[in-house]
Parts: C-alpha cells; sequence; structure tokens
C-alpha cells in the first residue's frame, strides 16, 4: 500500500506525520529535538528510509541529525561547519564589510542517486556537501567566492541560502538561491557558479536591475521540465525558461505578488502554486483570508483555492520551506503556517483539511511518497 | 575524576542523566575538562565551545563552587573542589526564552 510521510520542522521541534494514499486519517510523531529549531527535514529520494535534519538553537548551535528508519529514530552526524580557505567579507546592513561566519543550516538537499551525498545551504550564505551520510562536510568554496560575494547583504531574516535544487537530468548542474543576494546556478558540480538574475527587478536596491543583490525568497522545478524555473521573490512571482538565464513575472492577476513558497504540481508542469503575503512588513494573507493561489497554465492567471482553509481573522504566514507536494495520483499538496497548523490538499489544492493545528510555528514542510 | 552537569538539551543529544563523570589528564582546566567531555560525547562538539577556535559559545556559561568561571582563562585550574570530584562543573544554558 502507498503512503505519504510528511517531514515538519518547527521552531520546537520536528514532527513525522504519517498516512495512506487516501491521505485522511493521519499519525502524528513527535516532537523529535524537543526545543530546538527545526529549520529543515527531507529524505532521501534514493532511499526513503534516510532522512537528514537541521537543528539548531541559539544555546548550543547546529546538529545535524541524520535517520536511517524513516524517521523513528536518530543519530547526530557531524556538525563541522568550516568555510574552506579565507571566509572573506560580505556587506552587513550598514553596508560595511563583514567576515563570513557560520551561523546555521537552513536547507538539506539529499542526492538524487545516493543516500550518502547530501548539500547543505548555510547561512551566512555558502553551500557544503557531505558524501559520508553527514559524517563530514565540506564546502564548494565557488560560490561564496564568487567575485560578488563581497557585496552581498542579508535579508532580514539573515543571508541564508535556502534553495537548492538538482538537475534530474544533468548531475553536474545546481541552482542555488541567497537571500539577498539573488539566484545563481552550477554547471560544473558545484566548483563554479554564475548569477542568474536577468529579468529581475527589485525596487528595494540602488540599481533595481543589478546582477546581484536580489531577495529571492524560493526557486521550484518541475523534474520533467528541469530548464523552467519558477521563483517568488520579495515581491513577484517570475518564471524562467531557460534554467535562468532570464525571466518574465507571472504575477498576473494575484491580490498580492509577496510571499514566500512556491512549488509545482507533481504531475502537470505548468500547474504552481503560491501562497500571496499581503506585504513586506505586513506577513499574513491579504483580507486576513488564507488563500492558496494556483495557475494551471504557467502563471498569469491565478485562482484562489479555499475550500477548507480559514477566510477571516487569518493573520498567518506560511514560510520559503513550508510547502510540498507528494507524487500521488492525485497529487497531494502540503503547507505548514506559522501559527501551527499544517494542511493538506489530497486533490491538487481543490480543497484542504488541517493535519494538525497546533504545532510550534512551522519552519518547513517536506513529503515523501511511500509505494 | 571530574563531575559534569550539562544543560537538558545536551544531555538529551548526548543521552546521558544529570550529571557524568570523566576522566581527566592533567590538571583540571575548563579546556582539559571539555577535552575530555568532547572526546567521551563527540556529538557535544561545536554545541559549547566553536570548533576551531575552542571560544566559549556566547549563550554558554561555566559554574562551579558558586562562581561564574566563564571568563577565566581555558587553562586556569578549577577549583580544587571540582578537581577532587567533591563539587560538579556546570555547563549552563544562559536564561533566555526564544
Amino acid at each position: 500500500m502507498s503512503g505519504v510521510r510528511v517531514l515538519v520542522g518547527t521552531h520546537k521541534g520536528a514532527f513525522v506525520l504519517t498516512a495512506d494514499e487516501k491521505r485522511k486519517a493521519w499519525n502524528v510523531e513527535g516532537p523529535h529535538f524537543a526545543g530546538w529549531d527545526v529549520f529543515h527535514v527531507k529524505g532521501s529520494p534514493a532511499d526513503p528510509n534516510r532522512i537528514y535534519a537541521s537543528q539548531t538553537t541559539g544555546w548550543h548551535g547546529q546538529v545535524i541529525q541524520r535517520s536511517n528508519d524513516g524517521g523513528k529514530t536518530w543519530e547526530p552526524v557531524d556538525n563541522k561547519f568550516v568555510y574552506e580557505g579565507e571566509p572573506g567579507t560580505h556587506k552587513w546592513y550598514d553596508g560595511t564589510p563583514r567576515p563570513f561566519e557560520f551561523k546555521r543550516v537552513w536547507h538539506l538537499e539529499p542526492s538524487l542517486t545516493d543516500p550518502d551525498t547530501v548539500y547543505a545551504g548555510v547561512e551566512d550564505a555558502a553551500i557544503f556537501r557531505s558524501t559520508d551520510g553527514g559524517s563530514s562536510w565540506q564546502e564548494l568554496p565557488g560560490l561564496r567566492k564568487h567575485q560578488s560575494a563581497p557585496n552581498w547583504q542579508p535579508g532580514a531574516g539573515g543571508m541564508c541560502l535556502h534553495t537548492i535544487i538538482l538537475d534530474p537530468t544533468n548531475p553536474q548542474r545546481i541552482f542555488a538561491a541567497i537571500s539577498a543576494a539573488g539566484a545563481f546556478r552550477s554547471d560544473d558540480a558545484g566548483k563554479t557558479w554564475l548569477p542568474i538574475n536577468r529579468g529581475l527587478k527589485s525596487e528595494g536596491i540602488p540599481d533595481p536591475d543589478a546582477e546581484v543583490g536580489h531577495c529571492v525568497h524560493r526557486i521550484a522545478m518541475h523534474p520533467s521540465r528541469p530548464n523552467v524555473l519558477f521563483m517568488q521573490k520579495h515581491w513577484d512571482v517570475m518564471r524562467s525558461d531557460d534554467a535562468g538565464d532570464s525571466w518574465r513575472e507571472i504575477s498576473g492577476n494575484l491580490p498580492s505578488d509577496f510571499g514566500f513558497p512556491i512549488d509545482v504540481h507533481p504531475h502537470e508542469p505548468d500547474t504552481i502554486y503560491v501562497v500571496p503575503i499581503k506585504s513586506d512588513t505586513e506577513h499574513f494573507p491579504p483580507e486576513g483570508k488564507l488563500r492558496v493561489y494556483r495557475s494551471r497554465n504557467g502563471g498569469n492567471e491565478w485562482q484562489a483555492l479555499t475550500k477548507g482553509l480559514p477566510q477571516s481573522d487569518c493573520y498567518l504566514n506560511i514560510l520559503r520551506d513550508a510547502m510540498a507536494v507528494d507524487a500521488l495520483d492525485p497529487g497531494g499538496v502540503y503547507f505548514g503556517t506559522s501559527g501551527g497548523q499544517v494542511y493538506a490538499s489530497a486533490d491538487a489544492g481543490d480543497s484542504w483539511a488541517p493535519i494538525v493545528r497546533d504545532l510550534p510555528a512551522v519552519l518547513s514542510v517536506e513529503v515523501q511518497t511511500l509505494q | 575524576m571530574i563531575r559534569v552537569v550539562l544543560p537538558a538539551h545536551l544531555r538529551r543529544l548526548a543521552q546521558v542523566g544529570s550529571e557524568l563523570q570523566l576522566d581527566v589528564q592533567g590538571p583540571a582546566t575548563q579546556r582539559s575538562v571539555l577535552d575530555a567531555l568532547e572526546a567521551s560525547y563527540p556529538m557535544l562538539r561545536g554545541t559549547i565551545r566553536d570548533h576551531v577556535s575552542k571560544e566559549r559559545r556566547a549563550f554558554i556559561r561555566f559554574f562551579a563552587c558558586e562562581q561564574d568561571l566563564s571568563h577565566d582563562p581555558p587553562d586556569s585550574p578549577l577549583p580544587e573542589a571540582v578537581a577532587k570530584g567533591a563539587e560538579p562543573f556546570l555547563v549552563v544554558g544562559a536564561v533566555a526564552g526564544g
């Protein structure tokens, strides 16, 4: 029997939510790592029993956990993230140079083919890789040593590398995104990186169409069409049809084009999902109505999905890593909120129901489809 | 034998009880105690002091014998009561919420 395993990182621990393919009756396990911020939990596509988790606190810093049994038990692995060579500097909020300093792991991206290989996106922005199941980490320093790096500045949440996408058709190609530097692509497995921000316009920076400096919030790709990327930027929803070489806006009729997550339907590469947020300072849905917006034609024309979601007095936020899709048919869509709800739709967004209502603030949601 | 008390998060991480005991080679200092602690419990590396610089993390304090030893040099001898095992060496998470 098939089913799903939803991996939820929260402000005070991790939770594992499981259901069969109907996705109606849920089992909730957790909290794992109680009391810690769990920024991200993600399973290996090559071995669903292998899961990695990033836990962190201000007291004790970073810990990486690994599970070999689908999240039932965990073991701490290496937590030593040391920049290769000179750390170099980036710009601080006031424009002065500031040395890169490791703070935490925002995102873990397991290899598509090898359960022991996993990438980590960290703050201050850099990408690391482990090829031994998290037992040791090495930086891919070409990104942090990019000539633009001394001019990178943190977003309000810190200078985080929050998105890593691996191209299933080309193992040399990796996409990454940094707040607030922008999107980057490597075509040599992470040795060198190219900024891919042409077409982005950001009014909050001195040169609105600068090569770097954009606050990219999230990028999504459908595995069947890896040259097509969708982006939720600080403001604006964007699309690229040439692997990031150029971008065009697809915000269309959205009530706000500010937001954090964006994702693609598992079986329809032109069906995309966003959750509009009112503004950069009012991090809640417009009009107090929690609405996922779906476009079935690759952007510009968006439909509000409201069935089962609160349509009054709702002032939650949905963070960038807190939306995911499963691979069942019909496709499932999941997202978590700053109020501790995890909503699930087993019909591609037509209707929603909460799996849980009262978790700590949700930082991340991933889903594994189990056959 | 040196007695060490860890904060709750680190007890769970290291899967130890409220107090643990360490054999420390040479004089008992913050450095020698933490070296012995991390050798016995590698998962604690980086959670009390930095991996590379060995500086105490900002929100960690070291107490013993009702004294705050946090700002003592890492190679200063710990109080005799700690060295003899009469009093524990306390690793404390700063009082903070969040």
